[in-house]
């Protein structure tokens, strides 16, 4: 288990139970199905994608971040109409990206977790963009704004619901 | 080597994750959607997500049914009413429509045109959506158990919401329309112009491929035009709000989608559809263009039985001539659609024997006071004429039909507007004598 420092202070490294493991992402893909269909505004979060994040910056192993982003990132592929690994391909850099820099910094205070998310969900979107664009075909619009707002909203949700999640944080 | 992989581990698993992905897209994009089977990952997907979302969604209308239907019940009263109302006012409204309806299925039958029916749909009621923005797809309670196949429409009762993407054991994935992968086959309401529907990546829909040059105004309906054996005709896709020319030659016409796609409870799966001809009543003969056209212009009632002391009628110059027997049997309809059977040039006073010839092609049906029809006369009527089939008649009140003679007189055949032609060019050696009753009002021609 790689134990790196900040500050001169370690880093802890969390585990979560097998059930936690399992389910949180499913409720997640879940919710993310579910809710817009009351509450369209819902869609402008991602869920999964903070879940993910989450999961990565607290076991901060990069290879567990990866294969948690792959993973829930082709769950939510196959709810769409696309071509699977559009999310995953996306997810698996966003976990990969968060757990390698959950290696090197502290975030564990709403700040870090914050900027973390600002920062994670709009590489998400390039990547997914990009694959979209380059590899699929899709003729999807960049729009600043909307990937602005959304980034913002889905960090201010990051810090509220990474403390819910903190509870099932296990010391190792 | 060896060492080089252990020391960037992490970035060489990240990169064989990243290649595997992006070879499978590679493989799912090349393959053809048509005969792509259902990836073993999105079933486990599906059976994961939705008994919850079913179940949620089960209880939910549970309770809201219980609540409504059993509790709160205010302002019930006033809307029965209302409905009532409602109920007398459509059918009122039911019995123009009816009559409209059945004579453009009888045109329709006559011209050998194919309507498309919906025989058999499925109500499905909405459970979950894709969770993306980029895919705009819903999921519903129905699968291929209950009978559901890819490709199949779906509807509300307000207009068009989509098609079956892919169809699993209880649910099924349905693409809306405003989806940018999906496309529906449109025509404009009134201008009859047609285009392709599609969804933009912000969730509009625009209709495509309409030129340029083409004038569409905003408010118009949007009908689907059938063209992707997906959608029957004519059912309601949405209203065109702006109009603005658009990239090359066509225009850009957006379209607000007539259900509303972001609220979605209930939905309709067109399960069957059946393409015949319709018919304009049941086990009733197909009627012939002739017969129609009978119905519609003016004529005059036929001839009484003889009688043998009734003086002789008086004549004129006009003369009857039987239609041939090949234009009869082809029930080619001529300009009046007028018969032999029922000469009329009486109703403009020019009854009598002549030089006229008949424009007529087939038996004229017998029309009874009721306006309906009864199909006495055929071809063969027509091809043998009978110098006293209209004098052994008997005369009933009846809608008039278009005299269908043209006068050696040079006279107008009235409601024919003078455009009759001759069945044959063939003079009937023994001209049949004209009906000489005084006509009764007569029906505008439409």
């Amino acid at each position: 288990m790689p134990i790196t420092y900040t500050s001169n202070e370690q880093i802890e490294v969390y585990r979560f139970s097998l059930p936690a493991a399992i389910l949180v992402p499913l409720i997640a893909v879940f919710l993310q199905a579910f809710i817009p269909l009351r509450f369209h505004f819902f869609s402008i979060f991602d869920l999964p994608l903070l879940v993910v994040i989450f999961f990565a910056v607290a076991r901060r192993s990069p290879v567990a971040g990866l294969l948690t982003g792959a993973a829930i990132g082709l769950l939510q592929d196959s709810l769409t109409g696309h071509p699977l690994g559009l999310f995953g391909i996306a997810k698996t850099v966003a976990g990969y990206g968060a757990s390698s820099l959950g290696v090197k910094l502290d975030v564990e205070n709403a700040g870090s977790r914050f900027l973390v998310t600002l920062f994670f969900y709009g590489l998400h979107e390039i990547v997914y963009f990009a694959v979209a664009r380059g590899l699929v075909g899709l003729t999807l619009q960049w729009s600043w704004p909307r990937e602005l707002g959304s980034a913002f909203a889905n960090a201010f949700l990051a810090v509220i619901l990474f403390a819910l999640l903190d509870r099932f944080k296990q010391r190792t | 080597m060896e060492n080089l992989i252990s020391r960037y581990r992490n970035v060489t698993i990240l990169v064989v994750i990243l290649f595997a992905q992006v070879l499978g897209l590679a493989v799912q994009v090349r393959r053809s959607t048509q005969d792509e089977s259902t990836r073993l990952i999105r079933v486990w997907a599906v059976d994961a997500v939705t008994p919850l979302e079913k179940a949620i969604v089960w209880s939910q209308s549970g309770i809201g049914n219980l609540w409504h239907n059993y509790f709160y019940l205010r302002g019930v009263r006033q809307e029965n009413r209302e409905l009532k109302q409602e109920i007398e006012r459509l059918r009122i409204e039911q019995v123009r429509l009816n009559q409209d309806a059945e004579q453009a299925r009888r045109l329709q039958a006559l011209l050998g045109f194919k309507e498309q029916f919906i025989s058999r749909t499925l109500p499905a009621q909405v459970i979950g959506s894709s969770g993306s923005e980029q895919s705009r797809s819903i999921y519903i309670d129905k699968g291929s158990r209950d009978g559901i196949k890819p490709d199949m429409a779906v509807i509300t009762a307000e207009g068009v919401v989509g098609k079956v993407l892919r169809a699993f054991r209880t649910t099924s994935q349905v693409l809306l329309v405003n989806d940018q992968t999906s496309g529906v086959g449109a025509i404009l309401e009134k201008s009859r112009l047609q285009g392709v529907l599609r969804g933009t990546p912000l969730g509009e829909v625009v209709l495509e491929k309409v030129m340029s040059d083409e004038t569409v105004q905003a408010g118009e309906r949007v009908v689907t035009s059938g063209g992707d054996q997906i959608f029957p005709k004519g059912l309601p896709v949405g209203t065109v709000t702006k109009v603005s020319p658009g990239a090359e030659l066509f225009l850009n016409i957006r379209v607000k989608p007539a259900a509303d796609l972001s609220r979605l409870e209930e939905v309709l799966v067109i399960t069957q559809q059946e393409e015949k001809t319709p018919a304009s009543a049941e086990g009733a003969p197909p009627m012939r263009a002739a017969d129609i056209l009978a119905q519609r212009l003016p004529s005059v009632p036929d001839r009484p039985p003889d009688d043998p002391n009734a003086p002789p009628p008086p004549t004129s110059g006009l003369k009857i001539f039987p239609a041939p027997t090949t234009s009869a049997a082809a029930g080619i309809p001529k300009a009046s659609g007028a018969s032999p059977a029922s000469p009329s040039a009486a109703s403009h006073g020019q009854s009598g024997q002549g030089s006229a010839t008949t424009a007529g092609t087939t038996a004229k049906p017998h029309v009874d006071s009721a306006g309906t029809t009864n199909n006495a006369g055929n071809a063969s009527s027509a091809t043998k004429p009978n110098a006293n089939s209209s004098a052994t008649k008997p005369v009933t009140p009846r809608k008039p039909v278009a005299p269908a003679v043209k006068a050696s007189d040079n006279a107008t055949t009235g409601a024919s507007g003078g455009q009759a032609q001759p069945a044959s060019p063939q003079p009937d050696p023994q001209p049949k004598q004209l009906a000489t009753e005084p006509t009764t009002p007569q029906e505008p021609p439409q």
